[in-house]
């Protein structure tokens, strides 16, 4: 790998954002994803090598010391943050088709559940590890599932909940999903969700943290 | 009646209350609706569970408004209530607790994150302060902020009730544990992380609440008390970890099952002991039984 994709890959593992950011502290004053990324494209490095040599490689390690509880949810956003930031410069080779993502993820927070934490955590992981997220938010119904599907034909579908009140919904709405779209996989996840819970209702795939779902999510395209 | 604190000082162990949510659930709360609302539209619901509490045996009940933060309200569009609805949890509790037993006001998360610039710390300490006043003239005796993941977020609420009211602080966070087995809340604060960093502030009490059953807390308890060998210490657990069953989700620890945990929890150091998520009137009465041995 060249050295600036590693650069790069270090700076999102790390979270560094751009040169001004002061976070991480032993980082200070140095090049971040933000400059790194820019100059990765104007040396005509490819872009499609900067998202997955670089961006992907970052989050994936992130998402694996997450799992680990290595770190904890402040440093996952700073990592989110330094990739969403990088992946502005490639934005326009997204829309050209120069780069291609893995595919289509839509996302939301179940009916009456206004919890986001989780469902953002999700959305930035499974972006940064190169797919295109479409998220709708909290308090989700099933109908908007549904439709947010019709628009994206071929892409799956993350369900998130934290109260034990609202993960119930998830049965209705992972019905309404199948009947609609039998070939679209249904995730689920959230704090009272799991592996049981998903057998009991029939979903696809429960992961208790982030990088689960971007590993299946990959395995679905693999 | 004193001070909660001054209480504890004379060596009792005190009971507080059980779950809220899950109460209110129970009650016909439906999921997406605003819990703190019931405090304005069924005002007796709200009372029916503070009483059930007292009549429980709890030293201390709640308030209906863990979520009742102006910028929680705003979800529902109704922050400009944000004072009306505690001062109305308040009244409620108070009504039901008389004048011989506590009443903690609760302030939950707001779900912003700081670091992220989702919110301003002044943004924060405004909406805190004014949901502080508005329990604090709702005669509530403390402050209870609970479930709290953020140390950020806890200073500024503490500071945030320090400043605009007189009553005694109460700051629980709530912790997981991890693979290695450690106590950490979502953002990474252990149990001594908090104790050091929450300290300055001078909170009367301190303690872990939600996310754990009974069995777990008496390691956190451990912890905290390991950092502080003097501060008193407030445990809500929840009725162990919650469970799929029937097309509805329940919490399984009986309160004969919680009870087996109660004097290893004084032990490790707690001095006021209740219930969060999935805990009724029975686990409460059951605590009480235990206590009085």
């Amino acid at each position: 790998m060249s050295e600036i994709l590693e650069k790069i890959a270090y700076c999102v593992e790390f979270g560094k954002i751009n040169q001004q950011s002061p976070y991480p502290p032993d980082m200070k004053g140095q090049l971040g994803a933000d400059e790194l990324t820019k100059e990765a494209l104007d040396t005509g490095l490819a872009p499609e090598d900067i998202l997955k040599k670089g961006l992907v490689i970052g989050m994936e390690r992130i998402g694996i010391k997450f799992r680990e509880n290595k770190v904890f949810v402040p440093q996952v956003l700073m990592s989110a943050k330094a990739m969403s930031t990088a992946i502005e410069h490639l934005k326009p080779f997204f829309q050209s088709g120069d780069v291609k993502r893995s595919g289509i993820f839509i996302i939301g927070t179940v009916a009456g559940d206004l919890h986001d934490i989780g469902k953002n955590l999700v959305s930035m992981m499974v972006e940064g590890n190169g797919w295109e997220v479409v998220d709708l938010g909290t308090d989700v119904s099933a109908d908007k599932f549904v439709n947010a599907i019709k628009d994206n034909p071929g892409s799956h579908v993350g369900l998130s909940a934290l109260l034990t009140t609202t993960m119930i919904n998830m049965e209705h709405i992972l019905k309404e999903v199948k009947a609609a779209s039998p070939e679209t996989r249904v995730l689920i996840g959230g704090a009272p969700v799991s592996e049981d819970f998903k057998n009991k209702i029939g979903a696809d795939f429960y992961s208790p943290d982030p990088q689960g779902a971007v590993e299946y999510l990959n395995s679905l395209v693999a | 009646m004193g001070k909660i604190k001054e209480a504890l000082q004379k060596g009792k162990i005190l009971v507080s209350d059980g779950a809220w949510g899950t109460f209110l659930q129970a009650k016909g709360l439906k999921a997406g609706e605003c819990p703190e609302l019931w405090n304005l539209e069924h005002p007796e619901e709200v009372f029916n569970i503070a009483r059930s509490y007292i009549d429980a045996g709890s030293n201390m009940v709640e308030t209906n408004s863990f979520g009742g933060s102006s910028i929680k309200l705003a979800h529902y569009g109704l922050e400009d209530k944000a004072y009306e609805l505690n001062k109305a949890a308040a009244s409620i509790s108070r009504k039901a607790a008389g004048s011989d037993h506590y009443v903690l006001g609760s302030i939950g998360p707001t779900g912003k994150i700081l670091m992220m610039g989702e919110i301003t710390e002044e943004a924060l300490f405004e909406s805190f302060s004014e949901q502080a006043r508005g329990l604090e003239d709702g005669k509530a005796d403390a402050i209870i902020i609970e479930t709290m993941s953020d140390i950020a977020e806890a200073r500024t609420a503490i500071k945030a009730a320090r400043s605009s009211t007189d009553l005694e602080v109460i700051c629980t966070m709530t912790f997981e544990k991890t693979k290695t087995g450690e106590f950490r809340t979502m953002m990474g604060f252990s149990p001594s992380d908090m104790v050091q960093q929450l300290k300055t502030e001078k909170i009367d009490i301190i303690g872990a609440n939600c996310g754990n059953g009974f069995e777990d807390m008496i390691g956190i308890v451990r912890e905290i008390r390991k950092a502080d060998p003097d501060i008193p210490i407030l445990v809500h657990a929840n009725a162990g970890i919650p469970v799929y069953k029937d097309g509805q989700t329940v919490f399984p620890e009986t309160p004969e099952q919680m009870s087996s945990y109660v004097h290893n929890i004084i032990d490790a150091g707690a001095n006021i002991i209740g219930g969060c998520c999935g805990t009724t009137p029975a686990h409460i009465s059951k605590l009480k039984e235990m206590i009085k041995k």
